[in-house]
């Protein structure tokens, strides 16, 4: 079935396009698999209609918008990729692993598809701080911690979240959590094209949110961050990602470190990776890197692509849930050579798909004998009070 | 002497543009029914002269003393008929305009209600004729003196054209040297001339002019007055440049604006990188390696040079929409004159369009083409570097006719920095009182028939201040600046429009409220006599006085309550 262009392509503006091509040049995929952003707005103009089946080049796309930070006309090239997935989602063309994370979406609010009752495992050994922080959000709270799925779930993440509850608590934040009752965010869906799934989440969360009058919202993981912000029309509640609440604590005084991250007056070499969803999308350069310098024993390194011009981990825009058209060549393996030859030890980041993907490049390379891939949080963790989940397993 | 009103009507067809919506005959017709009126007619254009003839031919027989023309916007034929029926002796201000074009055949469909609305409006506009005022025309007399701002080649053009004419000019220029941007530049497209050659005899014959009073170091404080007599405050920094100014009052009759351009900076960029890569340069350092002949990054002969083209331009998201019209022939110079210094050199230029507008200028393109530069068409989205090769950039693009997307290694990278209007614009624009365009340079009266004019009498533009541009077209503008400023000088006087705010005295309490409320410093409390008066010449007739005035002591006139209230009562 073909799709008919005209519509679409006057819905999207894309009649703005000049063809300049540095959506396609900047786009960290196209050159590793056939996906062609700028070539597929012109057929958009120029043909009548598109096959949109013999694209499955679209499931590459990282939804990093590397393309709609290049485009010099306004044209946003990756709104593009994900209406084309929209209709593939809606005659139900995806591959498997797309269906399956939705699936477990609609079902159990989180894209692995456990079990909803289980969302609470995360805060292991802090079942009482979690407790206090959902009754906070049931009596109504000005901060709502929302901790994401693969935080609650993945058990690399984990510490992550508990890491961050954990520093809430010992500044004496006053935080409510949603427990079991949170949902996706859905950040993932509306990229994977699922339209009518992710107004769903948008309207249930939102609904959530509002039971509970916080004027503040703090995430785990930039993507949940950047629909929230962006995308959910939250009015009179500043969302924020938690570098940058934690940077405004260290900055304010409030979030000392008595510890280290190295030994004595030791250094750790720290390069950082920004995420697209916080940098690119949402300019957040500095917040995280002025964590990381106020964090004892970080000596902060920058690998040449930083900022603006970082590189896509591919892990993002649904690319957690499918391969892609090219198996071998990975951007993650790319960027933690780069990191490597900054001299790093610890490669640090602030968002759960980056984590999970450079760790797992990290070991597939053999470099995991010199670099560590570390979130920042487990970093603020590390040079906390004696209490931090480093010590007490040591 | 108030005199009866005798009214000729005349309805235009406009060819078609009216008559193929509206029913002008039926229009005429119903004109003879409304009061005052002696005659009326239709014709297929008034504004031709047998169309001017009938209006004229029936002022004589019928001794007509207003004349309503229905046809078009009066802003551009309203002056046509005015001239036609002073001719025949009524007074030019006793003529009204009824828009049955613009406001009526253009914009409906239907014949039938179309021929209404174009009844109402006629019959609006004949109540209002009927009221109006004879206004008497006057004039004031005119300071025979230019002041120019900005000692860039538009600035140096313009004051000389002027200077030459006998009369004297005051070029003020903020920095210490004149030449402006065109000093940095090295040589020219596309005759490849010096730039010295071209700039040091204009700077010489400003320095010797009798007639030019150079004011280096020198910035405009405050314009006050109008057309023919502006008093322009001056303030010059000390010798001791202590940052204190001497301040000096000079009297002109109209101004030359040409304030020039600012330069983009690349680090609005951040992707290609130009703050932290010794071999990503502009094209303003490369103005400046080809004029010193060294083409070396840190001691090395660049084998792989690069062009980017558009960096700060056509980009919506950097709030610069425009094309600076003169990174594509730069370029073209510059690339080839890498070609001409180092023939071994691969030298490639990345372009969305090439825009060879001038004259030569495609022609120059295809000699740097023959020469053996190499055009890549997809523009650059990012440089980087990669630690194992420091000595190279990467630059992140795709070659849009190969639809491939390339990492492309150079070892010497130039940026094709675009134009943006000065950050001082503002403040400038504040001092004139001089409105910009959307995309903040100052904006002409008209972009096609009256390009150097502004909405200021007396001010106009030259060069980059009002558009990118390249010297050629600056030079022009300049002179076409030059020209214009010249007419109320060698004219002695400039006519005032009388249909102005005036304020009766009597009625009068002083609160100055007027004062307040005029955008064009207008009013004036007399403090002697504890009453406003209006400067005829500095009013632009906005209306804002007479509505605020609380004593109701300010007539607009052409304008008056009684002639506005009498439009509407013949429309509803």
């Amino acid at each position: 079935m073909a799709l008919k262009t005209a519509k679409m392509a006057e819905q999207l503006e894309l009649f703005g396009c000049i063809q300049c091509g540095k959506c396609t040049g900047g786009c960290p995929v196209a050159r590793k698999t056939t996906l062609n952003i700028r070539s597929l707005i012109y057929h958009m103009l120029v043909d009548s209609d598109m096959d949109v089946d013999s694209h499955q080049e679209l499931w590459d796309c990282t939804a990093c918008f590397t393309c709609v930070e290049r485009c010099p006309k306004d044209v946003e090239p990756a709104e593009l990729v994900i209406s084309l997935r929209g209709e593939l989602v809606e005659s139900g063309r995806v591959p498997e692993t797309v269906g399956t994370a939705l699936m477990g979406i609609f079902r159990q609010g989180n894209p692995s598809g456990m079990a909803r009752q289980d969302r609470e495992l995360w805060a292991e050994g802090m079942e009482e701080t979690l407790k206090r922080a959902k009754q906070a959000a049931k009596e109504g709270c000005d901060l709502l911690y929302f901790v994401g799925c693969i935080p609650s779930y993945d058990q690399r993440i984990q510490p992550v979240a508990r890491a961050l509850l954990r520093t809430f608590e010992n500044v004496g934040l006053d935080v409510g959590a949603l427990g079991t009752e949170e949902s996706c965010c859905g950040n993932e869906v509306r990229r994977m094209g699922e339209v009518g799934l992710f107004e769903m989440l948008a309207e249930e969360n939102g609904e959530l949110f509002r039971g509970v009058g916080a004027h503040e919202m703090v995430t785990t993981s930039p993507h949940c961050f950047n629909t929230f912000k962006n995308e959910y029309g939250l009015d009179g509640v500043d969302v924020m990602h938690y570098t940058q609440l934690l940077a405004g604590l260290i900055e304010r005084g409030e979030l000392t470190f008595s510890g280290s991250v190295a030994e004595g007056e030791e250094k750790k070499i720290v390069t950082y990776h920004d995420p697209c969803f916080l940098g690119k999308q949402n300019q957040i350069y500095e917040e995280p890197r002025s964590i990381l310098q106020a964090i004892p024993g970080v000596e902060l390194v920058e690998m040449d692509r930083n900022r603006e011009r970082s590189l896509c981990c591919e892990g993002g825009g649904g690319r957690m849930w499918v391969e892609g058209t090219n198996l071998e060549e990975r951007l993650a393996f790319q960027r933690v050579e780069e990191a490597a030859e900054t001299g790093a030890e610890i490669l640090a980041v602030a968002c759960p798909f980056c984590l999970l993907t450079l760790e797992d490049a990290v070991k597939v390379r053999g470099l995991d004998e010199q670099l560590q891939v570390m979130d920042i949080m487990e970093l603020v963790d590390l040079a906390s009070e004696a209490d931090s989940e480093a010590d007490s397993e040591a | 002497m108030e005199q009866e009103p005798r009214i000729g009507v005349y309805v235009c067809h406009c060819g078609v543009n009216i008559a193929a919506t509206v029913d002008v005959e039926e229009v005429a017709e119903a004109a003879t029914e409304l009061p005052g009126v002696i005659i009326a007619r239709d014709y297929t254009y008034m504004c031709s002269d047998p169309g001017q003839n009938l209006i004229k031919q029936d002022i004589r027989e019928h001794r007509l003393n207003r004349i309503v023309v229905a046809s078009c916007s009066p802003r551009m034929h309203e002056p046509t008929f005015r001239a036609a029926a002073q001719q025949e002796g009524v007074n030019p201000y006793q003529v009204e305009m009824a828009n049955i074009r613009e406001q009526c055949s253009w914009v409906h469909k239907e014949e039938e209600k179309a021929t209404e609305k174009a009844k109402s409006l006629v019959a609006s506009a004949t109540a209002k004729a009927a009221q109006l005022d004879a206004l008497e025309e006057r004039e004031v007399e005119v300071t025979p003196a230019v002041a120019v701002i900005g000692g860039g080649i538009a600035g140096m053009t313009a004051a000389l054209d002027v200077a030459d004419t006998g009369l004297p000019v005051y070029l003020i220029e903020k920095q210490d040297h004149l030449g402006g941007r065109v000093g940095d530049l090295n040589r020219t497209f596309p005759r490849l001339e010096s730039v010295s050659e071209l700039l040091d005899p204009l700077i010489e014959r400003i320095q010797n002019h009798p007639e030019v009073t150079l004011l280096l170091d020198s910035e405009v404080m405050q314009v006050d007055g109008y057309v023919g007599s502006f008093e322009v405050t001056v303030g010059t920094q000390k010798r001791s440049r202590s940052g204190e100014l001497d301040e000096r009052s000079i009297q002109v009759g109209s101004i030359v604006v040409a304030t020039g351009y600012d330069v983009f900076d690349p680090d609005r960029k951040p992707e290609f990188g130009y703050s932290d890569y010794p071999n990503v340069i502009t094209s303003l350092e490369m103005e400046e390696r080809l004029a010193e002949g060294d083409l070396t990054v840190d001691g090395r002969t660049p084998e792989r040079v690069a062009f980017i083209q558009c960096v700060g331009s056509r980009d919506t998201q950097l709030g610069n929409p425009h094309c600076s019209r003169v990174c594509c022939m730069y370029t073209a110079k510059q690339s080839r004159l890498v070609r001409e210094m180092l023939p071994d050199s691969e030298v490639t230029v990345f372009y969305i369009d090439v825009r060879t507008f001038g004259k030569g200028s495609e022609e120059f393109y295809d000699e740097a083409r023959s020469k053996g530069v190499r055009y890549r068409r997809g523009n650059v989205s990012e440089i980087y570097r990669k630690r194992s090769d420091p000595d190279h950039v990467v630059l992140v693009a795709e070659d849009t006719l190969l639809g491939k997307a390339i990492d492309f290694e150079a070892d010497l990278v130039v940026l094709a920095v675009g134009m943006e209007p000065r950050d001082s614009a503002s403040s400038i624009s504040q001092l004139l009182k001089l409105p910009t365009s959307a995309d903040g340079f100052f904006l002409e009266a008209h972009p096609k028939l009256r390009p150097v004019d502004t909405a200021m009498d007396g001010v106009f533009l030259a060069g980059c201040c009002q558009s990118p541009k390249g010297i050629a077209d600056t030079v022009s503008q300049a002179k076409a600046a030059a020209s214009s400023a010249l007419i109320p000088l060698v004219r002695g006087f400039v006519p005032v429009e009388s249909a102005t705010a005036v304020v009766n005295e009597d009625l009068c309490a002083g609160c100055g409220m007027c004062v307040d409320v005029c955008p064009y410093d207008a009013p004036a409390l007399d403090e002697l006599w504890g009453v406003s008066r209006i400067n005829a010449v500095l009013c632009k007739a906005c209306g804002a006085c007479a509505v605020t005035c609380p004593a109701k002591a300010i007539r607009l006139q052409h304008f008056t309550a009684e002639q506005v209230l009498a439009q509407v009562d013949a429309l509803v």
